[in-house]
């Protein structure tokens, strides 16, 4: 009796435990998100307001609705969403293929094509949209949401790559195995057994792929001019920005990303909860 | 896998590899040439004029002990979550969704967002104030104040990129199968062993990758700087923008780029040799 009491007492106390850590990790990735929220709504006051209390008071959608009419920032978030769209389609539809071969086939080449995945990945995008300038004026890809497109794959595709053949290499090919011997053709195979199990992956790898491109602030703006993403539009008004400005900024940044992970989720953790009974 | 079709691993890969080769190694090339040359002959003119740069020493020093203080955190977090969301059934999706929110926050963003926080007029002052511990508004990120500075780019660096860590991990972690854990416990091991002796060295293809992912990324941290502290805390790809955009010096922008690409080239082969990957020994 005292025994399992004492066993209760012990694991009620590790829950406590355990859920004080769930909180304060909740909180430490909320708050933040929070405070700018309130710096974003509450206008010129708010910024010099002191002390803060940190509670939503004051708080109006005027001084974020006066940003979204500056001139600039619509468009721009339109291509920031334009150029994400191309970065995802292009990293998939080039990356998993590559990914699936570097899990499933030795040959030879597979070292240097490694290399070359990871050394793309090693080398700052940023330098690379500078000769591509010359390029892209003659393609008439500068200055253009395609053009920035086309370099965030470069910088995502790599991602795309790598983190696919982690993904197939999960899928033990004992079962792509087993459906040629019950009579698919690989092709089969592929999609109705490494698909369904790698799905979550690829999502996540999506994920990255609109991530890497929605946050890429240098290229974009190299290459842009008329066109700017929106994180090349805020740097080239951040200094010259009231502090507010910049708040709104920053949460116009952080709403869509909340959003689009918000409605993968079910997508990711379905997949991530069966695989991890 | 049997192989009797021994083009189609050049066919998958092929697509990638022209676009790559497009996009990725002729301006590579053309960059690499920018650095090691002066009016089109090869010289070490642009190296020399970037360490002999008043920003060079430190840029390095500061890009360098900015990755060492971030990446443990980043890892170590992004473990202890992945840890305790495995232990706990309802409520899980939604925290791992909660956890996952700064995936989607870009860099400039989150320099926003701990702008707010440590500002003059912000909420740390705020809190201090609040509890007695200072009497007026106080500057941290300024360049007279380089070790605060420094803390609050490493928070806003660690509060933004734990995320990638994380889902990377999750997954990994979600692919052992828990029937290990199980024999382990069976056998007697006790927690911390079954982590060390089973879950770590299974979920080594995801800690390889989250390694090198956050390692090559953090020696290309910019905006999170630039929106925190300016040109007050120089880093390597802060200087190759000012060297492009205010010096118009291409070349010594180039140089700092093969610098950055040396080392993070560097980087990932030792990750490769360390965290060594063996597909017969996965689950």
């Amino acid at each position: 009796m005292s025994t399992a009491m004492k066993t209760a007492g012990f694991s009620s106390s590790r829950r406590l435990l355990l859920w004080s850590g769930i909180v304060a990790l909740c909180a430490w990735v909320i708050v933040p998100i929070y405070l700018v929220a309130i710096g974003a709504l509450g206008g010129r006051t708010g910024v010099y307001q002191w002390p803060k209390t940190g509670l939503p008071t004051g708080l109006s959608i005027e001084p974020f609705l006066l940003f979204l009419k500056t001139e600039g920032v619509v468009q721009s978030f339109l291509n920031s969403l334009g150029a994400a769209g191309i970065t995802v389609t292009l990293s998939i539809l080039l990356g998993a293929p590559a990914g699936y071969a570097l899990a499933r086939y030795t040959f030879p080449g597979k070292d240097g094509y490694r290399l070359l995945v990871l050394l793309t990945r090693a080398f700052p995008l940023a330098i690379l949209a500078l000769p591509l300038t010359v390029s892209f004026i003659r393609l008439g890809l500068y200055d253009t949401i395609v053009g920035v497109g086309l370099i965030h794959t470069v910088l995502a595709l790599p991602f795309a790559a790598l983190v696919t053949q982690g993904i197939f290499l999960g899928v033990p090919r004992e079962l792509e195995e087993a459906a040629w011997v019950f009579g698919c053709t690989r092709i089969q195979a592929f999609f109705k057994v490494v698909v369904p199990l790698a799905l979550p992956g690829i999502v996540a790898t999506a994920v990255f792929a609109f991530v890497i491109s929605w946050n890429e602030v240098f290229a974009a703006s190299v290459l842009t001019v008329r066109n700017r993403t929106l994180t090349a539009y805020l740097l080239t008004v951040l200094s010259e920005s009231p502090m507010h400005y910049r708040f709104a900024g920053g949460l116009l940044l952080i709403l869509p990303s909340v959003i689009f992970i918000f409605a993968v989720r079910r997508y990711l953790f379905a997949i991530w909860g069966i695989s991890s009974k | 896998m049997t192989n009797d079709r021994p083009w189609l691993p050049y066919a998958l890969i092929l697509p990638s590899v022209a676009f790559l080769a497009l996009l990725f190694v002729v301006p590579l090339v053309q960059t690499v040439w920018l650095a090691l040359s002066e009016n089109g002959a090869p010289s070490l003119a642009n190296i020399r004029t970037m360490a002999g740069d008043i920003n060079f020493a430190r840029s390095v020093q500061n890009t360098f002990l900015l990755a060492l203080a971030v990446i443990p955190v980043q890892i170590a977090i992004a473990l202890a979550m992945g840890t305790l969301v495995s232990k706990i059934g309802a409520g899980r999706e939604t925290i791992l969704w909660i956890w996952t929110i700064p995936l989607g926050i870009s860099d400039l963003a989150a320099g926003m967002v701990w702008l707010a926080i440590l500002q003059n007029t912000g909420y740390l002052n705020s809190l201090l104030f609040g509890l007695g511990l200072i009497e007026r508004q106080t500057a941290w990120l300024t360049y007279q104040t380089p070790v605060a500075l420094f803390i609050g780019i490493a928070i806003a660096e660690i509060w933004r990129g734990t995320a990638i860590v994380m889902v990377i991990i999750v997954a990994g972690l979600n692919q052992v199968p828990k029937e290990f854990r199980e024999a382990a416990e069976v056998f007697g091991a006790g927690p911390w062993t079954r982590f060390w002796r089973i879950t770590l060295p299974l979920i080594r293809p995801a800690l390889q990758s989250a390694l090198i992912l956050r390692t090559v990324l953090a020696f290309e941290v910019f905006a999170v700087v630039y929106a925190l502290g300016g040109r007050n805390f120089p880093v390597l790809v802060g200087e190759a923008y000012a060297w492009q955009n205010q010096n118009q010096n291409y070349g010594v922008a180039a140089a700092y780029a093969v610098l950055i690409m040396v080392i993070s080239l560097a980087a990932t082969l030792v990750y490769l040799k360390i965290v060594k990957v063996d597909p017969e020994r996965l689950p």
